[in-house]
């Protein structure tokens, strides 16, 4: 995957909106690299800039300063439509005067593309997106999954060099949203065009995509693997966006941490005062006075079918959330009020930057 | 079934409120168009049934002459009127809303704020010193005039059309590689064709119908369908008058419905 070439590149983007005083920046000195044939995701909360980047990358909106590079040519200043990108509207934006067929081929129309390769790309699309009997409907009459098919069919004809989808998925139900991250993964490999994906759901982003650029506050936070940004987060932000995180403070000697109700854990960080995050699932609950485990008391039990969310206070009153898996050999049947022993491992605790 | 919520219709006295509503409305109109067809001189005294008055009408020069003029101003304003409110309302709504947002509205709406008589009177002070001045006394300035007072008419129907429009959609055309022009013709256009339509027929009507505005402005010679059907009712009344309104009423009616099914929502 590293040795695949760069598709796009942000350099330093940054986008304010209004001025003097009263500016705000969406986008605060960006840079990220998008490879080639990548579903890349931009995840973030809203205000956090991903749309902003989308839309420097589709042309629609130009950088206050930095640049934007596409196939490493820099294409910062052009319009966006001598731009061989194409977009995936949230509105999904299809025209509705014009049928599902012509909607499809109005990028390659405005190309003035052959004929004879217009309909025969138009009914490729057709047939990639499973509309071929809707083709002379006008999208008004169609569900708003269909609507989506058309809206991708339309943004994937005149084969952009990168497809940008902004949030496309979020007008949809639980059940057809699933189905559409499933087909929306299958057109990227059928296509092999680059996928750069707008979302909020990290759920979506996880599941989803090739690597995963986690945004707030303008800044990009973290860019890696699902699986990087899952078990390694950088900092506080990542690891409190992504999945659910429990957080530790103590303070290090440099070989171990002393934790604020007591517990010591070993582990090599910076001396000083650190913030450590471990997942709900990697905590392990034993028998109380256990050899390294450190005491708690039940104060509640959440049962989610297949677990059993376990909330547990500390003894200096700070609050932390164990999983456990249902059913699990071993497992202990708490009720509130227990005492219960837990013991974080070493290898599961992230030592957080902030 | 007693469902006893609240309705006005079924309030006493509503029925026979209504009813006589649309008595005043409609006997006059019925009575008009009745009498357009009696045989005789009066307009109130019915002496059988003949078509003599369509005929007279039909024949009078100064009634072809009027019809002429009144078409031709009411195409040539309504046309002028349309382009411009086309061009004000994709001003208005194509983008973001702005500071002085209402002010500019007002400001394209006037007509319909300033009274009709006070714009009467401006306009044939304003042409009478521009007459004066170049000595031309053709119809361009009933056209100029009528063209004014019709842009809200156009307006409001093609800003109406627009406001309904996802702003998303040029962007979209944009995105797909379509330059500007071919946005606006291939995307915009089309869309709001049905607005531009209405609005123009809107215009029309309003052009047809104007009394106050032509009766200041127009030179002599000059008149147009409704000055004409003035001027006869100053002198002895006839069901000719009756025939000719009768025919107009038949216009407006026609482009009205027209204008109904254009702006008509969708499903």
């Amino acid at each position: 995957m590293t040795t695949m070439p760069i598709a796009v590149e942000a350099r330093n983007a940054v986008k304010a909106f209004g001025q003097g005083a009263v500016a705000v920046k969406a986008l605060d000195d960006v840079s990220v690299q998008i490879r080639q044939g990548e579903f890349f995701t931009l995840l973030g909360p809203s205000g956090c800039g991903k749309t902003t980047l989308l839309r420097l990358i589709a042309g629609f909106e130009t950088p206050t300063s930095g640049q934007i590079l596409l196939g490493g040519e820099d294409i910062t200043h052009l319009p966006p439509n001598k731009r061989p990108v194409n977009t995936v509207f949230q509105s999904y934006a299809l025209f509705p005067h014009l049928t599902v067929a012509q909607n499809i081929g109005f990028g390659l129309e405005m190309q003035n593309r052959p004929r004879a390769e217009i309909k025969e790309t138009v009914a490729r699309m057709l047939a990639l997106v499973q509309l071929e009997p809707m083709a002379s409907r006008k999208t008004s009459q169609l569900s708003g999954g269909q609507q989506q098919r058309v809206a991708l069919a339309r943004a994937l004809a005149p084969t952009p060099k990168v497809l940008l989808l902004d949030e496309p998925l979020s007008a949809l139900d639980l059940k057809l949203r699933k189905e559409m991250q499933i087909e929306l993964k299958r057109l990227q490999m059928e296509t092999g065009i680059t996928f750069v994906f707008v979302t909020h759901d990290q759920e979506e982003a996880l599941t989803m995509s090739d690597r995963i650029a986690v945004m707030s506050a303008g800044h990009i936070q973290q860019t890696g693997s699902p699986r990087d940004i899952y078990t390694r987060p950088a900092n506080r932000f990542v690891a409190s966006f992504i999945g659910e995180t429990n957080f530790l403070t103590g303070k290090s000697d440099g070989r171990q941490v002393v934790l604020h109700n007591g517990a010591a854990v070993d582990l090599v960080t910076k001396q000083g005062a650190v913030s450590l995050a471990i997942r709900p699932e990697q905590l392990r609950l034993v028998a109380t006075g256990s050899a390294g485990a450190m005491p708690a008391r039940v104060a509640s039990t959440v049962y989610f079918g297949t677990d059993t969310h376990v909330h547990l206070s500390l003894s200096d009153g700070s609050q932390i959330v164990a999983r456990q898996q249902i059913p699990a050999t071993g497992a202990m049947d708490l009720k509130t009020g227990d005492e219960v022993g837990v013991i974080l491992p070493a290898d599961a605790l992230q030592v957080l930057e902030d | 079934m007693a469902d006893r919520s609240f309705e006005v219709a079924r309030l006493p006295g509503f029925r026979s409120i209504a009813l006589t509503a649309f008595v005043l409305l409609y006997l006059p109109i019925i009575t008009l168009v009745v009498y357009s067809f009696n045989a005789g001189q009066s307009v109130a005294v019915w002496e059988g049934f003949s078509l003599d008055w369509y005929t007279t009408a039909w024949e009078n020069e100064a009634v072809k002459g009027a019809t002429y003029r009144s078409l031709l101003i009411a195409a040539s304003a309504s046309a002028i009127a349309t382009t411009v409110a086309t061009m004000a309302a994709l001003g208005t709504t194509r983008r973001k809303a702005f500071k002085g947002q209402t002010f500019i509205y007002v400001m394209i709406n006037q007509p319909l704020m300033v009274p009709e008589i006070v714009t009467a009177v401006a306009l044939l002070i304003f042409f009478a010193s521009i007459k004066v001045a170049t000595g031309y006394n053709g119809l361009i300035y009933l056209i100029i005039a009528h063209a004014a007072f019709c842009i809200p008419f156009a307006y409001l129907p093609i800003r109406a059309r627009l406001e309904g429009m996802d702003l998303t959609l040029e962007t979209a055309a944009a995105d797909l590689y379509a330059s500007h022009w071919q946005a606006f013709r291939f995307v915009t256009l089309p869309l709001m064709l049905p607005g531009i339509i209405a609005g123009a027929m809107l215009a029309f009507v309003i052009s047809l119908d104007d009394v106050v505005i032509t009766e200041f402005v127009k030179s002599g010679g000059q008149d147009t369908l409704p000055t004409y059907m003035l001027g006869q009712m100053r002198r002895a009344i006839t069901p000719e008058v009756n025939a000719i309104s009768t025919v107009l009423l038949a216009l407006t009616v026609l482009l009205l419905t027209a204008f109904f099914l254009l702006t008509r929502k969708k499903d």
